[in-house]
């Protein structure tokens, strides 16, 4: 009876549990494999809480957080005023459409890899070829979910606009925007998430910060254990962005909500 | 003689020369204050003539009066309500009540007036209590309540509705008759109303286009002497069962062929 009832709680908030379980699951499983292993190759979970711990009384880590925080989040932010109203016109217009459409394909065919060290000698081994190489990364997703949001407006809305006498201005800012918002959100996510990356490839092409230097030169010094902490970090910067991103979602789009 | 609200004269369209016109010679006039429905088969241009008369669309021939100008896109007098209701999903009831008085106003009133606006349309057409729903929290029936409001919004004089009972159930299809009735005995607006509901044509008209189809023409015109006030009963009379079989000899005329 009272095991009855303890499987019925459990059931019934599982979802306040499953995130601590799985959680605490994953970590035993790390720290069994850990023992099979040297440190240098597997450290055990403990072995890294410990690094952080150091690191973190250094007062590196976030700084190296931050940098990284600021190269991402800066590049997300050039790649979306670019590629935004860049989406619109070539929605807009097709003749733009022709001109620029191979050059972006062409410059998204590219690998960013093999793009980033170019950069990094045009721009220095400071933040702003980072920047760049991390607005590179999110511009192409942007922009193709700018173009087919844009480009979905409802024929019929357009035509009861016009009916109601709207001008480009309105038909602007109270249909196309709102009615591509879905659709720009998907494009921004992976945008934000993608910059990440970039910021990190930028790094790794050449930097003296960052949580991407920082998995650099603990590889160098086969410290895996600090390399755990900057991945660590990395994902926790990753999911930031995409939680700031889905925040500023729902708070823009009241009728997307439930209820 | 009053010049009549809405003039089409003579007016025909053609989207490639090859191919036979959309509307072909369409003529007819509508008066002040009267209910007008134009009845026919799909594809008969009945729709696009609507377009017509809200200045969308422009005729190959011919010209379309509003109350007595060319007819333009944006004239402010005019209210459509569509078939699917075409509510901007992102928009609250209120919200898209309120966005032709939006536009109307051009930034010159405030938020307030305008929603004390809106507010009296949604009450015009009985719709209460959900202004801060979204559309797709609605039913069928209110969704073509607040369109209808939609319509009535920004000092509307003439209504023009392209099928707008059409996706309705019976019962709140016969409901929405008599609140557009009531409105318009209210409002004493001019309106033109497209269906394919002979029925509906005869309960809610003063007067009944019939058009045909290849080209799209008018067949001709029957006039129901019902009087001004209808109610539901009206439907079981014999003068009313008259009426509708005169508008179905004329669509079966339309045919041409004789179904005996």
């Amino acid at each position: 009876m009272d095991k009855k009832r303890i499987l019925q709680i459990i059931r019934r908030n599982y979802e306040y549990f499953s995130l601590p379980l799985g959680l605490l699951l994953f970590l035993l499983i790390w720290k069994t494999a850990a023992g099979f292993y040297a440190s240098f190759i597997l450290p055990s979970p403990v072995e890294v809480g410990t690094r952080f711990q150091e690191f973190q009384r250094q007062g590196l880590l976030f700084r190296h957080f931050f940098v990284t925080f600021l190269e991402a989040f800066a590049g997300f932010c050039l790649a979306g005023v670019t590629a935004l109203p860049l989406s619109y016109l070539l929605a807009r217009n097709t003749f733009l459409e022709k001109i620029f459409t191979p050059y972006i394909v062409g410059l998204q065919a590219v690998p960013i890899v093999a793009l980033a060290p170019l950069l990094v000698i045009w721009f220095g081994f400071g933040i702003t070829s980072k920047v760049l190489i991390a607005a590179l990364t999110a511009f192409f997703p942007i922009l193709t979910n700018g173009v087919v949001g844009f480009r979905g407006t409802d024929r019929r809305f357009r035509e009861m606009m016009a009916i109601m006498g709207a001008g480009r201005k309105t038909v602007f800012f109270k249909l196309e925007i709102p009615s591509a918002l879905p659709v720009l959100f998907g494009g921004l996510k992976m945008g934000m998430t993608l910059s990440v990356i970039g910021a990190v490839v930028g790094e790794f092409a050449g930097a003296g910060r960052g949580l991407g230097y920082l998995v650099n030169t603990a590889r160098g010094s086969f410290d895996t254990p600090l390399i755990f902490v900057a991945l660590l970090a990395l994902a926790v910067l990753g999911i930031s962005f995409y939680l700031f991103v889905s925040l500023v979602e729902y708070l823009t789009m009241p009728w997307k909500r439930r209820g | 003689m009053a010049e009549p609200v809405i003039a089409v004269e003579n007016v025909t369209l053609s989207f490639q020369p090859e191919t036979p016109p959309e509307l072909e010679g369409v003529s007819f006039q509508i008066d002040e204050g009267e209910i007008v429905s134009l009845v026919g088969p799909s594809g008969c241009g009945k729709s696009t003539l609507l377009r017509l008369i809200c200045g969308v669309l422009a005729p190959t021939e011919g010209v379309i009066k509003v109350c007595g100008k060319k007819a333009v896109p944006g004239w402010s007098g005019l209210g459509f309500v569509p078939q699917d209701s075409l509510l901007f999903p992102w928009r609250t009831v209120l919200a898209n009540v309120r966005l032709p008085l939006e536009i109307k106003a051009g930034g010159e009133l405030g938020e307030e007036e305008l929603n004390r606006q809106a507010r009296k349309a949604l009450q015009l057409v009985n719709l209460n209590g959900v202004e801060d729903k979204y559309p797709r929290q609605l039913s069928g029936g209110m969704k073509q309540r607040a369109a209808l409001a939609r319509g009535l919004a920004a000092d509307t004089r003439i209504l023009l509705l392209d099928e707008p009972f059409a996706a309705l159930d019976a019962i709140t299809r016969t409901q929405l008759h008599l609140e557009l009735l009531s409105v318009q005995s209210r409002t004493r607006n001019t309106v033109l109303l497209v269906t394919h509901d002979i029925f509906e044509a005869v309960f809610l008209s003063h007067r009944v286009v019939v058009m045909g189809e290849n080209p799209g023409r008018i067949l001709g015109e029957v006039t129901v002497d019902l009087g001004f006030s209808r109610n539901s009963k009206m439907m079981g009379t014999p003068e009313f069962s008259r009426l509708v079989g005169e508008v179905q000899d004329m669509l079966e005329r339309g045919w041409g062929r004789d179904y005996g």
